[in-house]
């Protein structure tokens, strides 16, 4: 079973980062023709840099837009924020002050992450429009995130797991030095949906983490006039 | 006319952007004439529908994907999260889901999944992937043209994705497989043969700017000029042909030409240039895009002017403000010292701040106005030195000019404002049924100012806003007079100097002699 895990975890880990690099990669080497900035638009970098850091951290547009989805949007990426953040003391030692203090925040933020993902689900049932553009997969995606929220807590709340000798088996795979993985059915659920989770991410639309970082109509200045903007359908210079 | 039992009156009370129930197929049958195989050669696309189309379209889409990050990042980004799904006016006004943004993208989606990626290889089903079948197809046809690339849904998606982007390249895909629209491609056409849209040649155009001359002087006294092809002139006016024939179009074009006169400027039209707008962003092409655009750089170099205004319309706005210098600058023969290029609420603004121009605003009392702010120029372009002066600048000129100015609804101007629903390539007859219904959003929100503020007319700064409401004004219960030009106002309240009317006006408020 460690060997199974253990061989998971690094084909995951490949994939996510190998993938990503390479979607990455590719978003950054194909070419913006025109300037296409929705406007209003900052009209410097300093403030496009802005506009992304309010995107991504408020999710400014999702605001003006739908009250209900930002609410139920914004709990579950900041509680997943979160949660991953407090996940940081198995992959770590010692562990950082920090990360030692965001414990208890870690554990409240499972329940926003989970229930912000309940309330996104409901919608696909319950609004009509919603219902309309989902698709098989929309509902995959959240059984699995759910799935990943649930096995976790169940471990905080109902039956723990060895989080000893857990902690020895991640920092085993991070240094090539293996340790047994626990043998508990919660925790193997656990970490083989994460490791699925990690797998679909560059072939899904969990790409949009990355994507929205190269959305031409957020990550452009509104600056045509005063300074040129040359794609490759300027004309050639002879 | 496409028959329509849509009845404007009948939907013009209500919230502006109330959502309606889904009416699934409610606009399937909504298509536009198809370009003849003489519209198609002259653009460089096949006459009719290719024998091997589903793999050039396939091929296409590929060559799209690759060439454009925004078309692949949001093709690929999309979650699904339904936060534009109420934001179109075609979907407001139909109810037809395959009209909200996300469904729109996903017609196109659909197929990219399929021939390009992992899950929609393997799994189809899943993750919503389609074979590029003739039904698939003629759905692209439809709905894609039912899409006036406003805009509004990449303001409110997290991700900005732009179904705008989205639509042009269906359209560009359609085209290249010998599948093209009527009305866009024949235009350019036009474009291309006589240098306008309208087709009017130049003998026909002189004529024209002469008869307005004469109706400016007899009107003002003042002999204001309209010039036509003047080598050596400062300013380059292009402005769309709309304007050199139509109400209430050249009324706009009449107060461009009082306020150049009394700016005191060499200014001069081009016959060449005989026209602003571009259908090449239209049909998503950007090789057409391209060669429109060129004739504005080629007329401005041989007419040696200095400085480049643009007159009002609205996605030519766009394509001069964010594309001119990509597509065929650099334009570094103009006077640097000014805006490359200006719109002409910038100019005539400008002149305003600088106290320069006089008014009678009581000119205008007849109208009680509101503004529209067409969707290219609120949410493409920009206007003046600071983002949003493309809201504030036209809404100044007005209220300069006018004694009675009422914004709409907020969330139906600015950047959340609701396009006139013509827009696009949209402008043709055959789908007046989809332009009425688009229309409904806008229409509504002008009732609640006509109730609440007597407003009686609404002010505009593109050509096909202008026509579109003057279409559709009187099927939702107004005077198809109540659209007017934004100059419109000026021409009517200015005071040129050594005009009657400064005359008039000077006498009529001299300190009384008591
Ligand atoms: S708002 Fe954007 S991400 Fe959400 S469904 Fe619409 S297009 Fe997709
Ligand atoms: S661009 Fe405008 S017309 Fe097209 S889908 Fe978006 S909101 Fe609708
Ligand atoms: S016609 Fe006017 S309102 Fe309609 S899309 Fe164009 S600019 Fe917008």
């Amino acid at each position: 079973m460690t060997a199974l895990y253990a061989g998971l975890f690094y084909v995951a880990t490949l994939v996510l980062v190998g993938g990503l690099a390479y979607r990455i990669a590719q978003y950054a080497r194909t070419p913006a023709p025109l300037k296409i900035p929705t406007t209003p638009a900052p009209i410097t970098r300093a403030g496009v840099v802005a506009r992304m850091f309010r995107e991504v951290t408020l999710f400014e547009s999702l605001f003006k837009s739908n009250k209900w989805i930002w609410v139920f949007g914004w709990m579950f990426h900041v509680g997943l924020a979160l949660v991953l953040f407090r996940h940081l003391r198995y992959f770590l030692q010692p562990v950082p002050e920090l990360v030692v203090l965001a414990q208890p925040a870690g554990v409240i933020a499972a329940f926003a992450m989970v229930g912000g993902l309940l309330a996104l689900w409901a919608r696909r049932f319950i609004v009509p429009r919603v219902r309309y553009i989902t698709n098989y997969s929309d509902h995959l995606i959240l059984a699995l995130l759910v799935a990943i929220g649930l096995s976790g807590m169940a471990m905080k709340f109902v039956a723990h797991t060895d989080i000893v000798s857990l902690k020895a088996f991640i920092l085993g795979l991070m240094y090539f030095d293996w340790r047994p993985l626990p043998q508990d059915p919660i925790l193997l659920v656990h970490l083989g949906l994460v490791a699925a989770l990690m797998i679909i991410f560059p072939f899904s639309k969990l790409l949009h983490a990355p994507g929205v970082f190269f959305s031409p109509t957020r990550n452009q200045a509104d600056d045509t006039r005063e300074r040129r903007y040359v794609s490759p359908l300027s004309p050639r210079k002879a | 006319m496409a028959p329509t039992k849509f009845n404007g009156k009948d939907h013009v009370h209500g919230d502006p952007i109330e959502i309606p129930p889904l009416a699934c197929g409610a606009m399937a049958d909504s298509k536009p004439f198809v370009a003849s195989p003489a519209m198609q050669k002259p653009l460089g696309f096949p006459g009719e529908l290719v024998d091997n189309w589903q793999e050039k379209a396939i091929n296409r889409l590929g060559e799209l994907v690759n060439g454009s990050r925004a078309l692949r990042v949001y093709l690929d980004s999309c979650v699904k999260c339904g936060a534009c799904t109420d934001k179109c006016h075609y979907f407001m006004g139909t109810g037809d889901p395959k009209n909200m943004p996300v469904a729109r993208q996903d017609l196109l989606r659909s197929v990219y999944r399929r021939y390009f990626t992992l899950g929609g290889k393997i799994a189809p089903k899943l993750v919503g992937a389609r074979d590029l079948t003739r039904d698939v197809l003629d759905e692209w046809y439809s709905y894609f043209h039912q899409c006036s690339q406003c805009r509004r849904c990449s303001v409110f998606c997290p991700y900005g994705i732009d179904t705008a982007e989205v639509s042009m390249a269906a359209r560009d895909i359609m085209d290249t497989i010998g599948l093209g629209q009527k009305y866009s491609n024949e235009i350019i056409g036009k474009v291309f043969n006589v240098g306008n849209n309208l087709g009017l040649p130049q003998k026909a155009l002189r004529a024209t700017l002469e008869s307005l001359e004469e109706e400016i002087e007899e009107d003002t006294g003042v002999p204001v000029k309209l010039p036509l092809d003047v080598k050596g002139a400062d300013i380059l006016l292009v402005t769309p042909s709309a304007d050199f024939f139509a109400s209430p179009h050249m009324e706009g074009l009449i107060g461009y030409a009082k306020v150049l006169h009394e700016a005191g400027v060499s200014w001069t039209l081009s016959s060449y240039a005989s026209e602003a707008a571009n259908f090449g962003m239209f049909v998503g092409s950007h090789e057409n895009m391209k060669k429109v655009a060129e004739r504005i750089r080629i007329a401005a170099e041989e007419l040696g002017v200095k400085r480049l205004v643009f007159g009002e319309c609205g996605h030519a706005w766009r394509v001069a403000y964010s594309f001119l210098n990509t597509l065929v600058g650099p334009l570094d023969f103009l006077d640097q010292n000014y805006p490359i290029p200006q719109h002409i609420c910038e100019f005539t603004n400008d002149l305003i701040e600088n106290g320069k121009l006089r008014f009678d605003k009581s000119k205008n009392d007849e109208f009680r106005l509101t503004f529209h702010d067409s969707c290219n120029v609120a949410r493409a372009s920009r206007m003046g030195d600071k983002p949003g002066g493309q809201f504030e600048i036209p809404r100044a000129i007005l209220r300069a000019t006018c004694n009675h100015f009422f914004d709409m609804a907020p969330e139906t101007i600015h950047e959340k404002t609701l396009c006139c629903g013509g827009g696009g390539g949209l402008l043709t007859d055959e789908l007046m049924d989809v332009r009425l219904k688009g229309a409904q959003p806008r229409m509504r929100a002008l009732q609640e100012v006509a109730e609440e503020h007597g407003v009686t007319h609404m002010a505009a700064i593109c050509a096909i806003c202008k026509a579109q409401f003057s279409k559709v004004l009187p099927q939702f219960g107004f005077d198809m007079e109540s659209i007017v030009s934004v100059h419109q106002m000026v021409s009517n309240a200015i005071l040129m100097t050594g005009s009657r009317q400064a005359e008039e006006y000077d006498a009529a408020h001299a300190a009384p002699v008591s």
